[in-house]
């Protein structure tokens, strides 16, 4: 098998009746930061919740490792070594801020990051271990999102909006964190709104527009002008 | 020293009603699951001790030994096989198919047992007694009832603050989505909510056999004092629901030293009372 971490190819994707996904196919090398952007209802999400498995119908394939996880269930997935940090963060509201990191460790897979390494990058929440998750900042609340999914040491991580709903400052702190967190070998793919943010950080981005690729490629490889045609849906 | 005698005897029965109580509150609690065959499960319970004892001649306490794995191992293939199927969006097939499995329950009962109460014996423990002040018995039975009530409570308080099971529980409570994001499986996860349900029931069917006569018909009853613990109580507190299962029984006693007749309605007024002042009942869990 080539370096290839993950392979997607020709997926589509529905809510009900409504097809969201048409089509798609891209690949991830291990170690690469891929940047999804796109309009809101691009259908970025929906991208992240089908390679998770919260989104089942669909067609196509999304292999991992070499492996099809297109037909698993989330649970499975996340053993296999993707995790989400959701958009919204979606802490568990009636754990404390040390349960919910380590019900983010439930799979138990070998790797770098424990709850002393969650503490170390995130030492805020070492003070705060003990409180009630949904009692701490917006800010603090995506450092527990984003420790969360690293305690299951992923092989890729899904970062959903983390800027979503936060101030510039935090939005700021938050974002200098990326390279320790992607820094020894962690592949990722990252939504963000914020597309100068977005493309400073990513080897790779794919712009979406209504479910399909507008445009792929190294961010350096464009113009400004020709990512923001891509992005709007105008003729470059 | 009527009085305090009835309230005495309140407390303890209110004991068997926390018992009724726990195993629902747990299951609405994880799942959001209102299970109407509850009542039923819990009289099934009781003919599964009376029939390991017909077979063993065991005491019914010691039948426990059999009884709650025999019960927890029936939870878990009924909510992983059935129930968890009909969970979803909608909250109407799980109370349509939990309301079928309680006629199913009460029919079954009926065609194996026949419709003659039985009792489970407890020989000596159920008549002996003791008295702490003139005029005031506490039978050694009732007392063991409300003894083991607590400590059921206290165990499923651990359970659910100090153990990987409980977090599990509370995180697929929350959110069962981002739950299966964590790698749990929350089938399973529902399975052993109500695996742990029908050990509290099992222990719940072996105090009402020990305690009075038992017939296939009797279960819906036990499921109104169960519901109305848990609401007097409020929701989602475990210790609330014992709260509730003490003023329940605590009400119907003095209901009954009023007149009789008035046991079980008493218990439906003060029920009444607390839904009317405090909706959300008296210890509801605190949000957040």
């Amino acid at each position: 098998m080539s370096d290839m971490l993950l392979n997607v190819d020709k997926l589509e994707a529905w809510y009900d009746d409504a097809k969201i996904l048409h089509g798609l196919s891209f690949a991830l090398k291990k170690g690469e930061v891929l940047s999804l952007i796109g309009a809101n209802g691009a259908g970025k999400s929906t991208l992240l919740k089908c390679i998770c498995g919260l989104l089942l119908k669909k067609t196509g394939s999304i292999h991992f490792h070499g492996q099809p996880i297109h037909t698993q269930a989330a649970n499975a997935i996340v053993a296999r070594g993707i995790a989400l940090v959701p958009e919204g963060r979606r802490l568990f509201p009636s754990l404390s801020v040390e349960e919910n990191l380590i019900l983010g460790g439930h799979v138990k897979r070998p790797g770098p990051w424990s709850l002393n390494t969650i503490y170390d990058l995130f030492p805020i929440l070492n003070e705060k271990r003990h409180q009630p998750s949904t009692s701490l900042s917006g800010g603090q609340q995506q450092m527990v999102a984003i420790g969360r999914g690293l305690m299951s040491n992923p092989d890729l991580i899904l970062l959903d909006e983390l800027s979503l709903g936060l101030a510039p400052i935090i939005i700021k702190d938050i974002y200098a964190m990326l390279p320790r967190i992607v820094g020894n070998g962690l592949t990722a793919i990252l939504v963000e709104q914020d597309v100068t943010r977005a493309l400073a950080c990513a080897n790779q981005f794919l712009c979406l527009q209504e479910g399909r690729i507008s445009l792929a490629g190294e961010p350096k490889a464009f113009t400004k002008d020709q990512i923001s045609a891509a992005y709007f849906g105008m003729a470059a | 020293m009527i009085w305090v005698n009835t309230i005495i005897q309140g407390i303890l029965v209110g004991g068997l009603y926390a018992l009724f109580a726990a195993g629902l509150s747990l299951i609405f609690g994880v799942m959001r699951l209102v299970n109407i065959a509850h009542g039923d499960l819990i009289v099934a319970a009781a003919y599964l001790a009376w029939a390991v004892i017909y077979m063993t001649g065991l005491h019914p306490l010691l039948s426990l030994v059999l009884v709650i794995p025999l019960a927890m191992a029936f939870g878990y293939a009924l909510q992983f096989y059935v129930l968890n199927r009909t969970l979803g969006r909608d909250i109407l097939p799980p109370l349509l198919v939990t309301f079928g499995l309680s006629v199913i329950l009460q029919n079954g009962l009926l065609e194996l047992f026949s419709a003659d109460s039985r009792k489970l014996n407890a020989n000596a423990l159920e008549a002996a007694t003791f008295s702490p002040l003139p005029g005031v018995g506490i039978g050694y039975l009732p007392l063991l009832q409300f003894v083991v009530a607590i400590a059921v409570i206290a165990g499923l308080q651990f359970l659910f603050y100090k153990t990987a099971l409980g977090r599990a529980f509370r995180a697929a409570s929350d959110d069962s989505e981002t739950a299966m994001l964590m790698g749990l499986d929350k089938r399973k996860v529902y399975a052993w909510a109500m695996a742990l349900c029908l050990g509290v029931v099992a222990i719940a069917g072996v105090f009402i056999g020990m305690r009075a006569n038992f017939d296939p018909a009797i279960g819906p009853g036990r499921l109104i004092f169960g519901f109305e613990a848990v609401i007097i109580g409020g929701l989602g507190n475990l210790w609330g629901t014992l709260a509730g299962g003490v003023i329940l029984g605590v009400a119907q006693g003095i209901g009954a030293q009023i007149h009789p007749g008035f046991q079980v309605l008493a218990g439906h007024l003060v029920f009444l009372l607390v839904l009317a002042i405090r909706p959300r009942g008296l210890f509801p869990r605190m949000a957040g």
